[in-house]
């Protein structure tokens, strides 16, 4: 595990998405790609086009898709599905939970832009809830991708895994955080920033980058915090969670998702049972999402850098003793 | 076409599945009996003269499949899966009883011959193209058998699924509608006008026929038939409950409570029927 953040781009996900779908096909003839007629947006329609076999075109209809998906793992596939984060997770729920994971049918289910990456498609397209229902599937594996190192990482690992892992992931690019081969292991979290004992912040996806901004400008003014990006929200890393609250005593999440059903939920049922720990969150205050910008966005729902140091202060400020 | 002994071994096994229906639902008191008969004969067909399939092999990866998506018929897939051997016939006496292998809903995971996990309306239908694709993927010559209920056919998945068989060339698919006419709260024509099945199957891309579903002949012929470029859709016009009067005429039958004194008339004049087979 290297850590090479700069506050430097990534390469987009779409990029990595247009090589690593087809190589994962490729190097295994029961791995299959499904999406909703959404390949042109992740960049696998090319190659898709020139293999019907590998890549099925399921069109507008994730239900089924994810139904045949089902069907194709129950005679030994390996199945990948894509589609825009609400409909990869609302629009196909009931089929997911029960062809899915009641049955013990296996499938990776992606979700792309997540929470406001959803930009100028909307409050329509804009799940701010996807985790939360995907954390309630009894055995799901549920991850906010900070980075395409671990995107590609986290895509090996779940082909073959049983159960229903549930991906979230922009298209555009995040910031860099991890060296090139570095390897996650799902279920434990990474300390990405070690400064000091003062905060512990738990971040995910699109947040890891701005909690490592923040935890720049803290230092500057003497606040030491840790950073961990905890992208696996489920299983959750409790055992890190729980001894870094009780070396901190003073616990943040930032998550781009409603601050319920999500990490911050995950976080506070793991303190709140074995370390109770004063906490804050930088989340979606239960609202539907709207259209604009990303930017724009993250300042409308309160998902920036500036937020994590407020909510970092805030949270050292209810310290006991 | 079926000669007069094959046709008789298919009714009499026809006969010892719906006893063995009443067997498992009496032991409960109650149940799904009409959706259950009424596909009792399509089953006998299937598992009696169609299917390629070994109970002492029950995951085999080139058996043909059954996918009963109106998963609440799971008593007369229980029942015709007893009579074939894949368990021993007294499990169906813990029908939905706790701890059992025979959830009133058919699962995969519990019960040794069931091939899909279906209750949730609609979703088997897309379960059973996706292992039909898979299987047809593989190159293997073996064909999925779908059951979908008319009540069923309100799910918009339904629909979907039928949409993406055709579209994909889904040609072991065997796409059957049990055409039994009711629903839960009454008649498929008042609480959601179907129209015509087998015109809209035919509409979505499928080869499509409408036959009796309870007559014995008409199955063996419509699913002999292997599709070529198209999936197949066989409408079964059935009676719901059939093969028991009683249940045939009572209208609300998707749900009966069975008395000691049905189970001792039904069973008995099924068994009669039987001993005149022989």
């Amino acid at each position: 595990m290297k850590i090479v953040y700069n506050g430097e781009k990534d390469r987009a996900f779409k990029e990595l998405f247009s090589e690593k779908i087809p190589a994962l096909c490729e190097a295994d003839d029961r791995v299959i790609y499904l999406d909703a007629d959404l390949m042109n947006c992740i960049g696998t329609l090319g190659w898709a086009l020139e293999h019907p076999d590998r890549a099925i075109d399921c069109g507008i209809a994730e239900a089924n898709m994810v139904g045949v998906a089902a069907g194709l793992s129950a005679v030994g596939f390996k199945p990948i599905v894509h589609s825009f984060g609400p409909f990869a997770s609302r629009r196909c729920f009931d089929q997911a939970y029960l062809s899915g994971g009641y049955a013990h049918n296996a499938m990776t289910i992606i979700g792309t832009d997540p929470g406001v990456c959803a930009q100028l498609n909307g409050g329509t397209h804009m799940p701010f809830e996807d985790m939360a229902l995907y954390r309630s599937l009894p055995g799901a594996n549920v991850m906010d991708i900070a980075d395409t190192v671990q995107l590609s990482d986290l895509l090996d690992q779940c082909v073959d895994m049983e159960g229903i892992k549930y991906i979230r992931v922009p298209r555009k690019q995040n910031k860099k955080i991890y060296g090139d081969g570095s390897h996650f292991e799902i279920g434990k979290g990474v300390i990405v920033r070690e400064d000091g004992k003062d905060c512990a912040v738990f971040a995910c996806g699109i947040m890891v980058a701005k909690a490592m901004e923040a935890a720049e400008v803290l230092a500057q003014e003497g606040i030491r915090v840790t950073v961990v990006d905890m992208f696996s929200v489920k299983p959750l890393d409790e055992k890190l969670v729980t001894e870094l609250a009780e070396e901190c005593k003073a616990v943040v999440t930032a998550e781009n998702h409603n601050r319920y059903g999500g990490l911050t939920s995950a976080v506070s049922e793991c303190l709140s049972m074995h370390c109770p720990t004063p906490l804050n969150y930088v989340a979606v205050e239960d609202e539907f999402g709207e259209v604009g910008p990303q930017d724009y966005l993250e300042e409308r729902f309160g998902l920036t850098t500036d937020h994590v140091v407020r909510a970092v202060k805030e949270a050292i400020a209810c310290k006991k003793g | 076409m079926l000669d007069e002994k094959q046709r008789t071994e298919l009714k009499k096994l026809a006969l010892e599945i719906r006893i063995a229906e009443i067997e498992a639902i009496h032991s409960l008191g109650a149940g799904h009996v009409g959706g259950s008969l009424s596909i009792t004969d399509a089953l006998a067909v299937l598992y009696g003269a169609i299917m390629k399939y070994d109970p002492k092999d029950p995951q085999a990866e080139d058996r043909d499949k059954v996918v009963c998506s109106k998963g609440h018929a799971g008593p007369a897939l229980y029942a015709t899966l007893a009579v074939k051997g894949f368990f021993p016939y007294e499990m169906l006496s813990t029908l939905n009883r706790p701890g059992t292998h025979l959830p009133s809903h058919c699962d995969k995971l519990l019960t040794p011959g069931i091939d899909a996990t279906t209750g949730s309306l609609g979703q088997g239908t897309s379960q059973a193209v996706g292992m039909a694709l898979g299987d047809k993927l593989k190159g293997l010559d073996c064909r999925t058998f779908l059951f979908v209920g008319d009540g069923e056919a309100n799910e918009g998945q339904v629909w979907e699924a039928a949409m993406f068989a055709a579209a994909k060339k889904v040609t072991n698919l065997v796409w059957m509608i049990d055409d039994n006419k009711k629903q839960l709260d009454g008649r498929t024509k008042s609480v959601l006008e179907p129209f015509d099945f087998r015109e809209k199957m035919e509409a979505f891309g499928f080869d499509a026929v409408r036959i009796d579903g309870n007559d014995i002949d008409a199955l063996y012929e419509a699913l002999s038939v292997r599709a070529k470029d198209k999936p197949r859709a066989i409408i079964l016009d059935t009676v719901k409950g059939a093969g028991i009067k009683d249940i045939e005429e009572t209208e609300a039958n998707h749900s009966l409570p069975i008395s000691d004194e049905q189970y001792e008339k039904w069973t008995s004049g099924l068994r009669a029927e039987l001993a005149e087979l022989d």
